[in-house]
């Protein structure tokens, strides 16, 4: 019997194939006196023996799929693995203690760790701290006779159950297999979402269960669109999904037409349509979905990626490799926005009641200025590279915006001091995502070069309502009427004094939200690349005095989300 | 048995990579391999107990080889001392 799972549709299209469950086994370990050493030990060495055959396989396959140097950090795993002192150590153990393989080995790997993690100022050591409990996952997982995942062996088509996804593990994935993700926990902002549209694969978030629910050998049907997953679907479901699947593909051939367009409404009106992205190498997918501009890049995985602060040198290499990419198209970097629910190991932040209303990006920046320091001259040095633009996050005050501005003046000084090439042409934004900051846009305009609309935050602050809470995620609503109030109040501002104003979160690829927007005269556009040629495709429908007007009546008359639903619908149809 | 000192340049010390092609090259040798530093002597054959001393940048180590083909072990360690620019 085929069964109906729903959750938090993340990322666009069908998939229908194995369930892959990326999900770690119970590997607690018991002691237990044993009588014959001997046995014991020959008990550890295959397994060890087991787990470095596993090793070289995943090391093989991971060097196939992801790339020689993905595939390295194996090399490490195995000299750890066959390391002689750490294995006599455990010997040892069990001969002199008579306990079992498993407590030795993981009392004899636990002092290595402690000892490694101990040596605070060295990231090395930490990654290597890692790298040991990893292996132990291995070698245990082999003592007690569990299965333990590894997806980067995946070599067949799947959809990767998780009950919630790492960057760790999505990096692991290779898109040739991996058709889908479904997993428990996360919302349409967080990290997995974001990263399955990156990589353009359907994924469902927030499920609850599905990693009780879908076994081993199920098959799933993942429906990206709606958020429904059917496990063991019927013959008669299979055949309906795989038509909805070949429409949707064709409804994307017909997207793609558009590709080299320009942005424009039925009546001409042009707007720039550009892509959030989060690395460097998401470029590639908003240049291959039509992007006529970086919107957002998210620069926080930078550091959330690495086992320190990133170098200047790190940071240099990476924005000047996306504006060299992007060929003089505009790129806006948000400064790091670190805080909230993305924490750094390496940076101690305080543990917060409210962490989204507490120490995060432009705060953390003005008190530690030494880190935004380094940021802004690998910006301004990448700068001659293409056209860049900054922006600030969380700005709730004019002096905030001053004074990170005048670091910005400093550090840009410096660099012309030193006789290194800057460009002479860069905006310097921030995003609007405090309702302190949208209500008083009219003060701010007069002294930022452009506004970015933050609305995933926005949205949060505005209703007080939690966005990672589901028993609040009913308050999440970008077309209530304060928030539509807010954001024309924000575009009106900046476009009084000769301003523009872009938005970077989730609505402006919203499809009811673009209508609205268009009406309000948002300048750029920018969402995760899939969503591009969607909104070109719908831009092309709407006429902007007609959208003018349904902006007039949605803020002055509608009360309710599902009246302005209701209008724009009527409006677009 | 032999014994050679080396004075450690590399800035991040036997931590990072160096410190693994170290190993790999204690590990082609038949002869008992150790590393000594602050008093504490460990098999250089072990990255384990290798990367526990923390060597840093500026330590004085010896390395001493034990065994038949002890003259080669430590002309393989130099060798590799001095490709990664870890001391000398």
């Amino acid at each position: 019997m085929s069964k109906l799972i729903s959750g938090i549709a993340a990322s666009d299209g069908y998939a229908h194939a194995k369930v892959y469950r990326l999900i770690e086994p119970d590997l607690t370990v018991e002691q237990k006196k044993i009588e014959n050493a001997a046995v014991e030990i020959e008990r550890f060495e295959n397994s060890v023996k087991q787990s470095l055959v596993e090793i070289e396989k995943i090391r093989a396959i991971a060097a196939e799929s992801l790339g020689e140097e993905e595939a390295q950090v194996f090399d490490a795993h195995a000299m750890i693995l066959a390391d002689p002192d750490m294995t006599q150590q455990v010997e040892e153990m069990i001969e002199s203690n008579k306990i079992n393989a498993e407590s030795a080995y993981h009392e004899v790997t636990e002092t290595f760790i402690q000892l490694f993690e101990s040596m605070d100022d060295n990231a090395y050591m930490q990654e290597r701290a890692a790298d040991i409990k990893d292996i132990r996952k291995r070698v245990l997982a082999n003592l007690l006779g569990v299965n333990l995942p590894s997806p980067a062996t995946i070599d067949e088509e799947v959809v990767v159950v998780a009950h919630d996804l790492t960057p760790s593990d999505t990096a692991q994935l290779n898109k040739k297999y991996v058709k889908a993700f479904v997993t428990n926990i996360g919302g349409r902002t967080s990290h997995s979402a974001i990263m399955a549209r990156s990589l353009e694969i359907p994924a469902i978030v927030g499920t609850g269960n599905i990693s009780e629910e879908a076994g081993a050998d199920d098959f799933l049907i993942v429906d990206g669109i709606e958020g429904e997953i059917i496990i063991d679907p019927s013959e008669d479901e299979v055949a309906e999904y795989a038509k909805r699947a070949a429409d949707f593909e064709k409804l994307k051939l017909e997207w793609d037409k558009l590709k080299d367009e320009p942005s424009l409404t039925a009546d001409g009106k042009e707007f720039e349509l550009a892509g959030n992205i989060g690395t460097p190498r998401d470029v590639e997918g908003v240049l291959k979905n039509g992007g006529e501009a970086i919107g957002l890049y998210r620069t926080e995985f930078l550091y959330m990626d690495s086992q320190e602060l990133p170098t200047e040198e790190e940071q240099f290499e990476a924005y000047k490799s996306v504006l060299e990419d992007m060929e003089g198209k505009a790129v806006v970097v948000r400064t790091m926005d670190i805080g909230g629910d993305k924490e750094l190991p390496y940076l101690e932040l305080p543990d917060e009641m409210n962490p989204f209303l507490g120490y995060r990006a432009i705060r953390i920046s003005l008190d530690q200025d030494n880190i935004f320091r380094t940021q802004l001259r690998a910006l301004l040095r990448a700068s001659v590279y293409g056209t860049l633009r900054i922006m600030f996050p969380m700005i709730a005050t004019l002096q905030e915006f001053r004074d990170a501005k005048a670091i910005y003046e400093e550090e840009r000084e410096k660099l012309i001091t030193e006789g290194i090439d800057v460009s002479d042409d860069i905006e310097i934004g921030i995003m609007v995502e405090i309702p302190a900051t949208a209500v008083l846009a009219d003060q701010f305009a007069k002294e930022v070069d452009f506004f970015s609309i933050g609305t995933n935050d926005l949205i949060q602050y505005t209703m007080a309502a939690d966005r990672m809470n589901e028993d609040v995620s009913y308050l999440y609503q970008p077309y209530n009427p304060s928030i539509l109030r807010l954001i024309k109040n924000v575009i009106d501002a900046s476009h009084a004094e000769g301003k523009w104003t872009g938005m970077c979160g989730e609505m402006a690829g919203d499809q009811i939200a673009v209508p609205l927007l268009v009406g309000m005269g948002l300048d750029e556009f920018s969402m995760s690349a899939t969503s591009i040629l969607q909104t070109r495709s719908l831009m092309k429908t709407l006429d902007t005095k007609k959208m003018e007007e349904l902006v007039d009546k949605a803020i002055n008359e509608t009360t309710t989300v599902d009246e302005v639903i209701k209008l724009v619908e009527e409006y677009t149809n | 048995m032999i014994k050679q000192d080396f004075h450690i340049t590399a800035e991040t010390g036997i931590h990072a990579r160096p410190a693994t092609m170290l190993v790999q090259t204690a590990g082609k040798y038949s002869s008992d391999i150790t590393l000594e530093y602050n008093g504490k002597s460990v098999n250089l054959k072990s990255i384990m107990g290798v990367m526990s001393l923390g060597v840093g940048q500026g330590a004085d180590v010896t390395i001493t080889a034990d065994g038949e083909d002890q003259e080669d072990a430590i002309e393989g360690i130099k060798t590799v001392m001095k490709s990664e620019g870890l001391g000398e």
